[in-house]
């Protein structure tokens, strides 16, 4: 009986410290800050588009592919647990360029998909990558309207300019068959 | 004519007034409730949130009111409607100031406890009208523990009539302030009908009341289905309990009412023991400050702050302590309650022989 009583008046004057201390509010502190998780008075809300917790510049949240440095060479979308990237690449008539670390392009990417509703976060595409033109962001919030936003493109060209790119290739090879079949009718007319 | 008139004016008075009570009441829950969890409560409606809950109305007012399809129409249909009637009758008998209460009822206190026990019945309608066996067991487990309370209730309630000998709410807040027509004692030996203030209330006019009080304060805990004795509602076992079905504007009524209950506990409690209308602020000396502080206006706002605050205190205790399980609850009531109460009881008897 006496436990019970003063277990509720314990009780009650915990709840009544809490509500008059409820003025204090929240710092917004990053989790690597000492006092993080010493914030035991005031209210513990942040107030989420009026407010953001400081995150850090290396956060590991959303990926992005600098298209400038792609080679097209598919490696990311082979090591991709889930598949969430789609790539189609053109091969090119020549050397299309250099990335920023010297290497040459010789592809072109039609298609550049990822998939971020499927992506489950694991980086492994950013490993592979020879170029290391796909890197994970600090940018956390993705919410859309239209499941479809959440495939981001990267491919910045046009069907148009696909279709023509395939074309060129295709006559390309084509001449280089002709080439070929020339050069063996002349290797037969000869012997 | 004029009468009928002004039958109409009160009652749709009172109607806005618990509707009103209802909205602030919510707003006030939900911003208590996160202050102890250490949270904001609402915060984007309007300013600090103020608008919530008219937004909220607005809201139910447009829902579609659903009947499930093996549910008992009529009861269902009824239920919501005699819940909040039965709590906003008992409305009609409470005294608000002197000389300004809605029914002068010579049996206001008889009236008002069996009016709202008509609640019981709405809620069985509800719980069974329902045909929903999450419903069916909260209305049950509601009727159970509104019967058992009563006895309590009724017992402290009881102590305080025989020691104010009238059941007439009015006659009893005037006994307990300078206005009062008979001796008033403080504990028993110091005459202060001419001093009045907080010592000719009624728990310090007999201080076993105060104990009195308390029991009668947990019993109406218990009878407006609040926590810790929110049983019939138990979230994390019954849903909703008796309301589970409800949508809408329904939903809004027994919501309502349930607001309105708090009131009108808190209310009869502050009529009874808390010295009703009466100020607080006795006359010392040449300064009258019980003499200045009373009057119609006065008495509205010295019944509303006491009103509210104990309001403020059931919902203070609501987000401390945890639901009771049903065989505590009824070890409470039968083991601890009703023979405090009944003590409680006799004392006044004694109290009125020898020492009024």
């Amino acid at each position: 009986m006496n436990k019970t009583i003063s277990s509720v008046f314990k009780g009650l004057s915990i709840t009544w410290g809490h509500l008059f201390s409820s003025h204090k509010k929240r710092e917004l502190l990053p989790a690597s800050d000492n006092n993080y998780f010493k914030q035991l008075e005031g209210t513990n809300t942040i107030q989420y588009p009026h407010q953001q917790l400081p995150i850090p510049e290396v956060g590991r949240y959303q990926l992005d592919v600098e298209m400038d440095d792609c080679i097209v060479c598919d490696l990311c979308a082979k090591v991709c647990p889930v598949n969430c990237i789609d790539i189609e690449a053109i091969k090119a008539t020549e050397a299309i360029g250099q990335t920023s670390d010297g290497t040459t392009k010789r592809l072109y990417a039609a298609k550049f998909d990822i998939d971020m509703a499927k992506c489950m976060y694991c980086g492994l595409c950013t490993i592979v990558c020879p170029t290391e033109c796909i890197v994970m962001t600090n940018q956390y919030d993705k919410s859309v309207v239209d499941i479809n936003d959440l495939t981001y493109q990267f491919s910045d060209m046009t069907p148009e300019m696909a279709a023509q790119k395939r074309r060129e290739f295709d006559q390309q090879q084509a001449e280089r068959q002709a080439a070929k079949l020339a050069a063996m009718q002349k290797k037969e007319g000869n012997e | 004519m004029n009468f009928y008139l002004t039958y109409f004016f009160i009652a749709i008075g009172l109607f806005g007034f618990s509707a009103l009570f209802a909205l602030f009441g919510v707003y006030a829950e939900r911003k208590v409730s996160a202050f102890i969890q250490d949270r904001l409560g609402p915060t984007e409606t309007g300013k600090f949130g103020s608008l919530q809950t008219f937004a909220d109305i607005l809201k139910m007012l447009q829902k579609e009111l659903i009947i499930p399809a093996a549910a008992d129409k009529l009861l269902f249909i009824l239920a919501p409607a005699i819940i909040f009637i039965a709590v906003y009758l008992g409305f009609a008998a409470l005294p608000w100031a002197p000389g300004l209460v809605p029914s002068k009822l010579n049996l206001g206190l008889y009236y008002i406890f069996a009016i709202i026990s008509i609640e019981t019945l709405g809620i069985l309608m509800a719980g069974w009208g329902s045909n929903n066996k999450y419903s069916i067991l909260g209305a049950m487990r509601s009727a159970a523990q509104i019967i058992s309370y009563e006895i309590p209730a009724g017992f402290a309630l009881i102590a305080v009539v025989m020691i104010a000998q009238t059941l007439n709410l009015q006659d009893i807040a005037l006994q307990q302030g300078i206005l009062s027509p008979e001796k008033i004692k403080f504990a028993g030996f110091w005459d202060v009908s001419s001093i009045g203030g907080i010592f000719s209330w009624n728990i310090l006019r007999a201080p076993h009341l105060l104990i009195a009080f308390v029991i009668y304060f947990i019993a109406s805990l218990a009878e407006s289905n609040r926590a810790p004795f929110d049983i019939p509602e138990a979230e994390s076992e019954l849903v909703a309990g008796f309301h589970t079905e409800y949508t809408g504007l329904r939903f809004a009524l027994v919501f309502l009412a349930e607001y309105s209950m708090m009131f009108l506990v808190s209310m009869v409690g502050v009529i009874l023991f808390l010295g009703a209308w009466n100020t607080p602020l006795p006359n010392i000396g040449a300064a009258h400050l019980a003499n200045w502080t009373t009057g119609a206006a006065w008495g509205i706002l010295w019944i509303m702050v006491k009103t509210l605050a104990l309001v403020g205190i059931q919902m203070w205790i609501r987000w401390t302590l945890p639901r009771f399980r049903v065989d505590q609850l009824m070890n409470l009531c039968w083991k601890v309650l009703t023979p405090l109460a009944f003590a409680c009881m006799l004392i006044s008897g004694v109290w009125r022989l020898w020492l009024m």
